[in-house]
């Protein structure tokens, strides 16, 4: 049961939000708190889990062969890490934020975090398909009010436009899902698939609605909602980017792939080819999109686009340790990119700055803050000494592994595509450290913030940077390298 | 409670709701504050009449009562059993809630010496129902009915104006609609000789081929697809609940649609039977195609309105269709299953809105969605109530409208077809759309206005209803009630 009381938490923890809405400060306690019980509850049936106990319960059975039911594995379990321990960290954000600027209808702000975050560890859990889409649905509304959350006109098409993508993409994932279970009677997570190989035009089309289903993943030509999206306030960004919504998508594309699939199945019908493609376009094209961008928070949501795409990539190469990096890229680039969101919010509220053609010369007034960007700039290029230089990594060794299986050439334009990403990451996201710091910086006013707001901001942005950088030197802080090696010997029977 | 008694509860809901109705007009006379409570009063005595009967059925097997002692054939026959029983219930309490919540609203909207006949109309309205639902007679269901409609037909006039427009256009569709099932169940009592459901059932088994049982199928399915608001004879519809009074539409979109397109099931699949639509296609095959072109189209008219209560009455038109739809294909149990078990979610969800939007009504008198800004931070449980109907009728998990569509896909893919299932889907998306442009003006936007929260008697029942829409969401995912809505099933099979 301790898998749904660790679900069950933040759904309390936003009733309280509600009920203490005329108290700013206790609602934002418990937040606070809740995010603590979360990540405290995640981390030790993290260390159960690694003990070898089994973690699962049902809560009731919705039709035959179909229950509301959790069960903790090695991979839902890097998520839940993941979206927990980051849940922490926007929140005191949040407070500095939100208050600084002295936003509206911060009630409704929390609220709909609270849920997001319970969104988030209920897909995590999920132990099977239906669970998954009932959680996914929900994120997907949670999230909308926070989209739209500055109600502007430009803040309302953005929702709906949202809205639009993703209601469709959760039509997709519910079909696909109840089409699995018109098959196989079944729609639980099982490592090496439930489906078999039988109709092959039929999986194919299946598979096809579960990437649309997954349309949370961002891979282009259906990504346009994400970039539309950055007219939220920052952390919401970061929420989108980092904490949960965008890492549901991934997650489920590896979750159809690994457990509703399987790898044999999976090569046996070519999707493997199909979803490399897809990725390896997607990163390229997402990278030069971002070197035109000029909105400072559109550029990240590009950069993005292209590390999911990476994921997704790691993950269509099926060979355990380009499995084990794609599993921990989620985590890496979860830290890596709220850095960088933390630090273009911070600047915002600070300076004023939303443009990157307006940002030189802000690295002299607000030096943590650029200091964190440039560490997670270093990591979104693959670089060491950050976290995302150990996802690079593991990926590129799971392409020379799987040399069996993929033909040579495409092998190599695998790894062509990876070191092209890299070096345009580094094209349109080193440019604006240097100029930041080395330019001059008369345009820049520092607005009167000088008090403990800031601070929130800037210990989170912080402890974001630190992690990216620990990630690299010591992954098992957060239990990564046990966790996918877990998942990929289960997922690979070995 | 003894089995006897429970025997009688059909017949006596059905005739002291009329006779309660007489009283009310004689003590309406003397005092006018007391009518209110007569039909509070008696509502609530059938709402818990209704539910022993439930129970009755559900432990000990249907009720069969004859009126006057005459054995059917020739006498008046009340058969409850599983089906009618759930249905009673359902428009037992909602007629309850809605009568709860009318006080405050009919104070407002209706000029008092008119509360007398408007409550006596309402208490006819609501014994009508009831009636069409515990009858297991032909002909008794068209008296039943046209107690229920004529009394409909007088509550939709009662505002005046341009609700007497929309009354008349109902008037005449209705009596048409009336006149048609009147004149099927003519023909089959020429071929028959019998009015009586059961003894109807048995004896046209053996003349499925014949061609009068065939126009009577036609007249009877039209008839009360009219009264049923069945796409695409709905034009009454959207009128009447636009410019009927609050609690007038609340009862309507829930009581009596709910009795009729129970009605309509009750007659196509206990008198003329599975068997027989398997043998007059041609017909039946329309039923799928209708309904889908319903909820694409009902949905884009929705969009296109600006009347919250014209937008919602379209959204019924789309949710009627989601029950023919799981009708249409009755070889599923799961399709069948969504389309019973919508019978409850819709009323619920559908009544939460009608009431919150009628409580906005009351105190602002805004009826264009265009207006509804700011109004979420004046009215917020009102608001919120309305929150949760749109959601759910969205097919929201884990609200009850979610459960609809769930069954109703799995049913599609029962029957292997996969334009049933987008269709299903494609509906989802519409209802967001229309429903999208309310939530953005009352959450999104801001204006300044001094509305303030609506009254305890109407809020209750709101949030009542609300509340409902998640717990019946969860109750039915739980999937503890599955034997229940398997019995429903059976009684239709």
């Amino acid at each position: 049961m301790i898998a749904f009381y660790a679900v069950l938490v933040p759904a309390i923890a936003s009733l309280f939000i509600l009920i203490f809405h005329r108290h700013p400060n206790i609602r934002e306690s418990c937040t606070i708190i809740a995010t603590f019980v979360t990540f405290i509850l995640v981390f030790l049936i993290a260390q159960e889990f690694l003990d070898g106990k089994s973690i699962e319960c049902t809560i009731f059975e919705i039709l035959p062969g179909i229950e509301f039911a959790f069960k903790v594995d090695a991979f839902g379990l890097i998520f839940a890490l993941t979206s927990s321990s980051l849940w922490i960290l926007v929140s005191l954000y949040s407070i500095g934020y939100m208050r600084a600027l002295k936003e509206h209808a911060q009630t409704r702000y929390y609220f709909c975090f609270a849920i997001s975050i319970m969104s988030a560890l209920g897909i995590a859990f999920s132990e099977n398909l239906i669970t998954l889409f009932i959680f996914y649905e929900t994120l997907t509304i949670v999230t909308y009010p926070l989209v739209s959350h500055e109600e502007s006109e430009e803040a309302l098409v953005a929702g709906r436009k949202y809205l639009l993508y993703l209601m469709t993409s959760g039509s997709f994932l519910l079909a696909a899902s109840l089409i699995t279970y018109a098959i196989t009677g079944t729609t639980d997570f099982k490592p090496g698939g439930i489906l078999n190989p039988m109709d092959e035009v039929l999986l194919k089309i299946l598979f096809f609605f579960y990437i649309l289903g997954f349309m949370k993943a961002a891979y282009m030509p259906f990504h346009s909602w994400l970039p539309t999206a950055m007219i939220a306030p920052t952390p919401v960004s970061a929420l989108l980017h980092a904490v949960a919504v965008v890492k549901a998508g991934v997650f489920g594309i590896i979750r159809v792939v690994c457990y509703i699939y399987g790898i044999d199945l999976i090569k046996y019908l070519n999707l493997d080819l199909i979803l490399a493609v897809l990725a390896s376009f997607t990163v390229i094209v997402a990278n030069l999109l971002a070197i035109g961008e000029d909105n400072f928070k559109r550029r990240l949501a590009y950069s993005t686009i292209n590390q999911l795409s990476f994921i997704i990539l790691g993950a269509s190469l099926l060979s355990p340790l380009a499995l084990m990096g794609a599993m921990m890229h989620i985590t890496f680039h979860g830290y890596m990119k709220i850095t960088l969101f933390l630090c273009a919010g911070a600047i915002a509220v600070v300076t004023g700055k939303k443009l990157v053609s307006e940002l030189s010369g802000v690295g002299k007034v607000m030096p943590i803050t650029m200091i964190a960007f440039t560490i997670g700039a270093i990591g979104m290029a693959g670089l060491p000494p950050t976290a995302g230089f150990l996802g690079k990594l593991y990926i590129c060794l799971g392409a020379v592994q799987s040399a069996e299986t993929f033909a040579q050439p495409l092998l190599l334009s695998v790894i062509l595509v990876v070191i092209i990403a890299s070096i345009l990451d580094i094209i349109y996201l080193l440019p604006i450290v240097i100029s930041a710091f080395f330019e001059g910086s008369e345009g820049v006013k520092r607005e009167e913030f000088r008090d403990v707001l800031c601070l929130f901001m800037v210990v989170s942005l912080s402890i974001t940077a630190i992690f990216s950088i620990l990630l690299f030197i010591y992954p098992s802080v957060l239990l990564l390298p046990e966790l996918a090696e877990v998942a990929a010997n289960e997922v690979f029977k070995k | 409670m003894n089995d006897i008694a429970v025997h009688q509860f059909p017949v006596l809901i059905v005739t002291t709701g009329v006779f309660s109705a007489l009283t009310i007009l004689v003590v309406g006379l003397f005092n006018r504050k007391l009518c209110y409570y007569i039909v509070l009063f008696t509502t609530t005595f059938h709402f818990v009449l209704s539910i022993l009967t439930l129970n009755h059925v559900l432990t000990k097997g249907r009720i069969q009562y004859w009126l006057g002692g005459w054995r059917p054939p020739w006498g008046i026959e009340y058969v409850v059993d599983e089906l009618n029983a759930y249905v009673l219930v359902v428009i037992l309490f909602l007629s309850f809630l809605g009568i709860v919540y009318s006080k405050r609203s009919v104070e407002k909207e209706i000029d008092e010496r008119k509360h007398p006949t408007f409550y006596t109309l309402m208490q006819l309205l609501i014994a009508g129902c009831c009636g069409v639902v515990v009858t297991g007679d032909v002909f008794n269901l068209f008296v039943l009915a046209e107690v229920a409609s004529l009394s409909t037909y007088a509550l939709v006039a009662v505002a005046g104006g341009r609700a007497l427009r929309a009354s008349y256009n109902y008037l005449i569709l209705g009596s048409l609609g009336i006149c048609f099932y009147l004149l099927g169940i003519g023909f089959l009592y020429a071929v028959t000789g019998t009015l009586n459901m059961i003894d109807m059932k048995i004896l046209l088994q053996n003349l499925y081929y014949n061609k009068m049982v065939q126009v009577a199928f036609v007249l009877v399915l039209v008839g009360l697809g009219i009264k049923a608001a069945v796409f695409p004879l709905h034009t009454w519809q959207p009128d009447a609940y636009t410019y009927a009074p609050s609690a007038v539409t609340l009862i309507m979109s829930t009581v009596v649609a709910k009795a009729f397109i129970y009605a309509l099931i009750r007659l196509v699949f206990s008198v003329f039977t599975i068997d027989f639509l398997k043998i007059y296609v041609d017909a039946w095959s329309l039923i799928p195609v209708i309904s889908a072109v319903a909820i694409v189209v009902a949905s884009i008219l929705a969009y296109r309105q600006n009347d919250i209560k014209r937008m919602l009455a379209y959204s019924s038109v789309v949710n009627i269709a989601y029950i023919t739809l799981g009708i249409s294909y009755f070889t599923s149990h799961w399709s069948l299953s969504g389309a019973l078990v919508n019978i409850l979610n819709h009323a619920i969800a559908k009544g939460c809105a009608f009431a919150a939007v009628g409580a906005i009504i009351y105190k602002t008198g805004i009826k264009d969605i265009r207006n509804y800004a700011g109004l979420a931070k004046k009215m917020p449980y009102t608001s919120a109530a309305l929150l949760i109907a749109m959601l759910s009728l969205i097919g929201l998990p884990p609200s009850v409208g979610f459960v609809t569509k769930f069954y109703l896909a799995i049913g599609s893919l029962e029957v292997q077809n996969y334009l049933m299932l987008a269709i299903i889907l494609l509906g989802t998306l519409l209802t967001l759309a229309y429903f999208l442009k309310v939530i953005e003006e009352l959450y999104f936007k801001h204006s300044e206005n001094n509305a303030e929260e609506a009254p305890l008697s109407m809020l209750a029942p709101t949030m009542f209803l609300a509340i409902l829409c998640l717990a019946f969401g969860v109750y039915w995912l739980t999937g503890i009630p599955l034997d229940f809505v398997e019995k429903l099933v059976t009684v239709i099979r």
